[in-house]
């Protein structure tokens, strides 16, 4: 196009193509730069860099094994359950009964172990198959009888929570004497869950944004009726994001029991999922449909859990937290809805 | 020849690429469609014309596999056939550039482009040979737009259009339905759609339907004309034989009729 080529060098953009001969160091970091300040993923970073920072220098603490360990246990369960939920904001959904999959999952594992003699691997199997058949259930109320997913989830959130204080009669149980091993890399050891929220982070982040399926995914959440009009089956690409985050609450639930070697009725329940949102929300994926990055809400759900920490350590009260959690929700939706809005005047 | 109406339909029956025969579609009390016959000549340009509500889009939602019509047949190359969804219609030839256009504005254009027939090295897209193929053909095409990296957001209704048809044209499509393409569109961004369907027109291997309301437009373009009343065919003329006046008078000629009606009684 004549357009760019009147351009100069200086201001052209990361176009793919061969760079010239003469190309310097400062000219590759600038372009790095601009690439990286592109990426939604790229200011919840540099707060949660500015925040290592500062807590490293103001609490002594904050850099020991102990204490990061602690950071990626608060992390990973919310890293996990933003997978799902990131999913299905991306395609314009919400799941807001993960957290009650999450307290029945253990109770599931346990009954089996327990009651039925089940060998552990099964029963942890069935424990996450159902976390799934309650996504697909989320999915069916929603695709197919066409409740919309907030309602759907809230009312299938209190029949899950109903089935676990009926069956666990709501006492805490001790964990399964023959799960403990398996416990061990699933949730127990100190590093297995960031581990976990790690590595599926990155298996999903490459499958949102590098195949077929994520692009369908947000090609759904961004224009539902012109992704059918393409071939897109829309109720496929939903179907699959509930059982996605069903699954994901049904893991991080078994997860977190055995990290506290309990199973507790009082655990999950909408705190976990409205922190996995808020990750969500705090790390750029909009509310909106048609965009949302999974790595951003890792960022997200660390930024979370570094303050939460840090206040701590700092020996501040937790009361303000919430005012902090709060106004980052506010700005992260604004700044969002803002740039998009730029974004669609051609001003960035 | 007679020169009795319709007289294009008796003729040229062997070279149709697509025919549709009795096509009755009905929604609950409402019947959208009574008894239609139309057919499309290799590469030919075919315009629709008619009223709002007169039964136009639902005529292309069936052509195009969205929607199945009560009764009737559709024939294509000489093949009765059945279309029973977007992908099926697609298969064959038939695809549709909607009003809406089906592009997803968060997606980039090549990604647009390539929107369910992505090239994939597996199991990830293939991003770089679909950004190359993508440049080539809005290329070929004459489609001016800065980048295929960009949002499709960002680009103007003359650009997406563009995008829009030359997704389908580089589908293989062999028969493109467009619903309204010159809607809402400036002189000058109009004058670009209608240069890339002359553009098709010579190519020679693509049949174009195209639902337009702008009269003048559609006879600087189309070689033929079909006016849809109340879900019926009621005129079916070469572009030579007819005039913007005769089209525009066959329409409001009803609301005319009423309007005189009222005021014989007044």
């Amino acid at each position: 196009m004549s357009e760019t080529a009147e351009r100069s060098p200086g201001v052209q953009s990361a176009a793919p193509g061969g760079s010239p001969p003469g190309n310097n160091l400062l000219g590759t970091a600038k372009r790095g730069l601009t690439i990286f300040g592109q990426q939604r993923e790229a200011t919840v970073f540099i707060v949660v860099v500015a925040l290592v920072i500062y807590f490293k220098a103001a609490a002594p603490a904050f850099a020991t094994k102990d204490n990061l360990v602690n950071i990626s246990q608060i992390t990973a369960p919310v890293a996990i359950i933003a997978i799902g939920e990131v999913l299905l904001l991306v395609c314009g959904e919400i799941d807001l009964s993960v957290g009650f999959i999450f307290v029945l999952s253990p109770f599931v594992m346990h009954f089996l172990i327990d009651y039925y003699s089940v060998p552990v691997i099964p029963a942890v199997l069935v424990a996450l198959l159902m976390g799934v058949a309650f996504g697909y259930i989320n999915g069916f109320i929603t695709v197919t009888l066409r409740v919309p997913s907030f309602i759907a989830t809230l009312g299938t959130g209190f029949v899950i929570l109903g089935i676990m204080q009926v069956t666990s009669h709501d006492e805490p149980v001790n964990i399964p004497a023959k799960a403990v091993s398996v416990g061990q890399w699933l949730g127990a050891d100190a590093w297995s869950e960031i581990i976990w929220a790690v590595v599926l982070v990155a298996i999903f982040h490459v499958l949102l944004t590098r195949t077929r399926w994520g692009l369908h995914t947000v090609a759904v959440g961004g224009n539902m009726l012109g992704a059918s009009e393409a071939g897109i089956s829309v109720a496929r690409i939903k179907m699959a994001a509930f059982m996605i985050s069903g699954f994901m609450g049904a893991l991080v639930g078994m997860q977190e029991a055995f990290r506290v070697s309990d199973i507790d009725p009082t655990s999950g329940g909408y705190g976990i999922m409205f922190s996995a949102v808020t990750a969500a929300v705090i790390g750029g994926t909009a509310l909106t449909g048609g965009s949302g990055t999974i790595i951003g809400a890792f960022f997200g759900a660390l930024l979370l859990a570094i303050l939460s920490d840090g206040f701590n350590l700092l020996g501040i009260s937790a009361d303000p937290l919430p005012i902090i959690t709060g106004v980052a929700i506010l700005v992260a939706m604004i700044a969002n809805v803002q740039l998009a809005r730029l974004r669609r005047a051609g001003k960035t | 020849m007679t020169v009795e109406q319709p007289e294009p339909v008796a003729t040229q029956f062997a070279d149709d690429v697509l025919r549709v025969e009795h096509i009755t579609k009905r929604f609950g009390a409402v019947t959208a469609l009574t008894d239609v016959n139309l057919r499309l000549a290799r590469s030919e340009v075919l315009g629709l014309i008619g009223d709002n509500g007169a039964g136009k889009s639902t005529l292309l939602k069936i052509l195009c596999g969205f929607q199945q019509p009560d009764s009737g047949r559709i024939v294509l190359n000489g093949e009765e056939v059945s279309l029973k969804s977007v992908d099926q219609a697609r298969a064959l030839g038939i695809d549709a550039v909607y009003q809406d256009l089906a592009l997803i504005n968060e997606l980039t254009v090549y990604h647009n482009m390539f929107l369910k027939r992505e090239h994939v090295r597996w199991p990830l897209l293939n991003n770089k040979s679909m950004r190359r193929q993508a440049k080539q053909h809005l290329e070929d095409m004459g489609v001016g737009i800065p980048s295929v990296d960009v949002q499709v957001a960002k680009l103007s209704g003359g650009q997406r259009q563009a995008i829009a048809v030359a997704r389908s044209v580089y589908s293989d499509a062999k028969i493109l339905l467009l619903d309204e393409p010159l809607a809402a569109m400036g002189a000058k961004e109009a004058a670009m759609i209608l240069d890339l369907v002359r553009d098709l027109k010579r190519r020679g291997d693509v049949s174009v339907i195209i639902i337009a309301h702008n009269y003048g437009q559609v006879l600087e373009v189309c070689d033929r004309v079909n006016l849809l009343q109340h879900g019926e065919i009621t005129l079916d003329k070469y572009s030579a034989d007819t005039s913007v006046v005769e089209l525009t008078n066959l329409v409001v000629a009803e609301y005319r009729a009423a309007l005189e009606a009222r005021h014989r009684s007044a």
